[in-house]
């Protein structure tokens, strides 16, 4: 089965003066997180699409679901966890417990704030699934990018054709996923927030497929008016 | 949702601009597979419109020939994964007498607004017509073939019924596709082919005959003829197919001219002859030309003849490249839609 999960978990810190979590704020006529949303509902091979938000939340999102989209079996809201990994594992746990695990079965994953995300990217992500125990979704570097370890002056100037962006989706096999997180200390645990890190760091293979610049975090209220700004409501009939 | 619309902003400057749509009852999100570019696709990419036109309609999606499969259709009538082929004429209106393709009031893809080049496109239900049993690569030619399908109607209910001699004027592709399926429809007509090029009339094998334009044998004479030349040609072929044409033959008029053209309305007079004006196709034209393909599977490995370049599209890049190719072409590019 494939399953998706909208990593919508962190409360994060302030946008701007508003103390709503930024996935819940409107782009265009819509929550970000629903826009998110409705391009996961296009790919009818996902089974289920589980929201991980804060519990606080939960009802909030469940309503803005009602509202946006209607009656829907294959969105379920939990629970979130303490970070981004404990979400996952929340998700990866809460398919377990109500349908059960087989080696096949993917997760693709992929922020709440990133709601240019497009069904091509999605498909990419299934499809690369097929052949690795994990996907990332990346782009290459635009720009050059150093290194400095002490905050002071450079360390490292890496070349950059061989440097990439990470955005998500990122997509795992959920058995390896588990297994991968539960083989981690404590300590790796705090590190490794990235998931995708946690395979390369167990020397897993991680496959990549190609993103999209427009597939953009919309983390701040610069991000948020410009996802604003290039966002155009309704068809150009005339 | 948001929706990635391709559009040309200025003529060879392709970008992406992102459309929040509203998904309604009446809608059906369908995933283009493939698309394939039209000579009038050609001329906006190109800038060969006037500059006043170009300022008016750009940006736009440009495409209106094209196929997808069915994502999601809120009401159920349509099931995932159906293959369905994109009707661009968009009518608001319906009249009794007036076919859709030719409402005044009836908007046109990558014309009136944007065409084909998105992520998804949300269709009118009524927009879209499944497929079954053909390529998509060769599927995405069934609005060149509704084009002659909507010719026929009208060439069927106007012009008189000797029907012994067709000629078609015009090698390119609404040429091919017009006189196959003449060839197949009128199996007791004699079909000849009207060209300027040696090398494209070559492809026309199953014709009865094909000439050179500069070398009709002077005795040849055709009861009806179909023009298909368009643009600076269309006059000539035009006058050509006057001087040739039987007395009370018609003929269908099937390119599109940005000029002006000059006929010899004496000889138009004097021989009787019916002029019948054609444009796009409605619902009916494309669904009769899914059944001409299920009733005439073989002509299914002649269209492919005219695929003469594939261009898989991955990025901007991808589609710039195929409007590049389509210049240099003797026949159609299609894009293979994976972006």
């Amino acid at each position: 089965m494939i399953y998706a999960e909208i990593l919508a978990g962190g409360v994060g810190k302030r946008m701007g003066n508003t103390d709503m979590p930024k996935q819940f704020l409107m782009l265009g006529n819509k929550p970000i997180i629903i826009h998110t949303l409705e391009q996961f509902l296009l790919a009818n091979e996902i089974a289920k699409i589980i929201i991980g938000c804060p519990k606080d939340w939960m009802g909030y999102m469940n309503d803005l679901v009602a509202k946006y989209i209607g009656k829907d079996d294959h969105i379920v809201v939990i629970e979130g966890g303490a970070d981004r990994n404990g979400t996952i594992m929340n998700a990866c746990h809460y398919i377990e417990d109500n349908y059960g695990l087989t080696d096949k079965d993917i997760i693709i994953t992929h922020d709440a704030v990133r709601p240019f995300v497009d069904y091509r990217i999605i498909e990419d992500n299934i499809k690369a699934a097929k052949k690795f125990d994990a996907v990332d979704t990346i782009i290459p570097a635009a720009d050059t990018i150093v290194e400095s370890t002490d905050g002071k002056v450079l360390s490292s100037i890496p070349v950059r054709d061989y440097l990439y962006l990470g955005q998500t989706p990122q997509t795992f096999k959920i058995k390896e996923l588990v297994e991968t997180y539960d083989s981690l200390t404590d300590d790796e645990k705090k590190i490794l927030t990235d998931a995708c890190k946690m395979f390369v760091i167990k020397d897993k293979k991680v496959g990549f497929i190609r993103g999209e610049e427009y597939n953009m975090k919309v983390t701040t209220m610069h991000d948020l008016k410009l996802a604003n700004a290039i966002l155009e409501v309704g068809l150009n009939h005339d | 949702m948001i929706n990635c619309h391709y559009r040309l902003h200025s003529p060879k400057r392709i970008g992406v601009d992102f459309v929040e749509e509203e998904l309604t009852d009446d809608k059906v999100i369908v995933k283009p597979l493939y698309l394939s570019i039209c000579a009038a696709d050609e001329r906006y990419y190109q800038g060969k419109r006037d500059p006043k036109v170009l300022a008016k309609k750009l940006p736009m999606s440009l495409i209106h020939e094209a196929v997808g499969e069915v994502l999601k259709d809120p009401k159920g009538e349509f099931k995932p994964g159906t293959k369905v082929v994109l009707i661009p004429n968009t009518p608001v209106e319906t009249d009794d007498i007036v076919k859709e393709n030719y409402l005044r009031s009836s908007k046109f893809r990558a014309s009136g607004f944007d065409g084909f080049m998105q992520s998804i496109v949300l269709m009118d239900r009524g927009r879209i017509i499944p497929y079954e049993n053909v390529e998509d690569r060769v599927a995405v030619l069934l609005e060149l073939m509704s084009v002659t399908m909507n010719a026929l109607e009208h060439f069927d209910k106007y012009s008189h019924l000797k029907k012994q001699t067709i000629g078609v004027w015009g090698c390119g592709n609404v040429g091919y596709v017009t006189s196959l399926i003449l060839k197949k429809l009128y199996p007791n007509a004699k079909i000849i082919v009207f060209g300027t090029n040696t090398n494209k009339l070559h492809y026309f094998q199953f014709a009865d005959a094909t000439y050179l334009v500069s070398d009709i044998p002077e005795d040849l004479t055709v009861d009806h003829a179909f023009e298909c030349v368009g643009g600076r040609g269309a006059e000539s072929a035009i006058n050509q197919m006057i001087d040739i044409i039987n007395p009370q033959g018609s003929i269908a008029l099937m390119g599109v001219s940005e000029e002006l053209v000059g006929i010899n309305t004496r000889m138009v007079l004097e021989k009787g002859i019916t002029l019948l004006g054609n444009s796009r196709s409605g619902y009916e034209d494309f669904d009769a030309a899914i059944k001409f393909l299920n009733n005439f599977p073989e002509t299914i490995d002649y269209l492919k003849r005219i695929i003469s370049e594939e261009v898989v599209v991955h990025s901007i890049g991808d589609m710039t490249k195929a409007f590049e190719l389509d210049s240099n072409v003797d026949f159609k590019t299609i894009m293979k839609w994976e972006i």
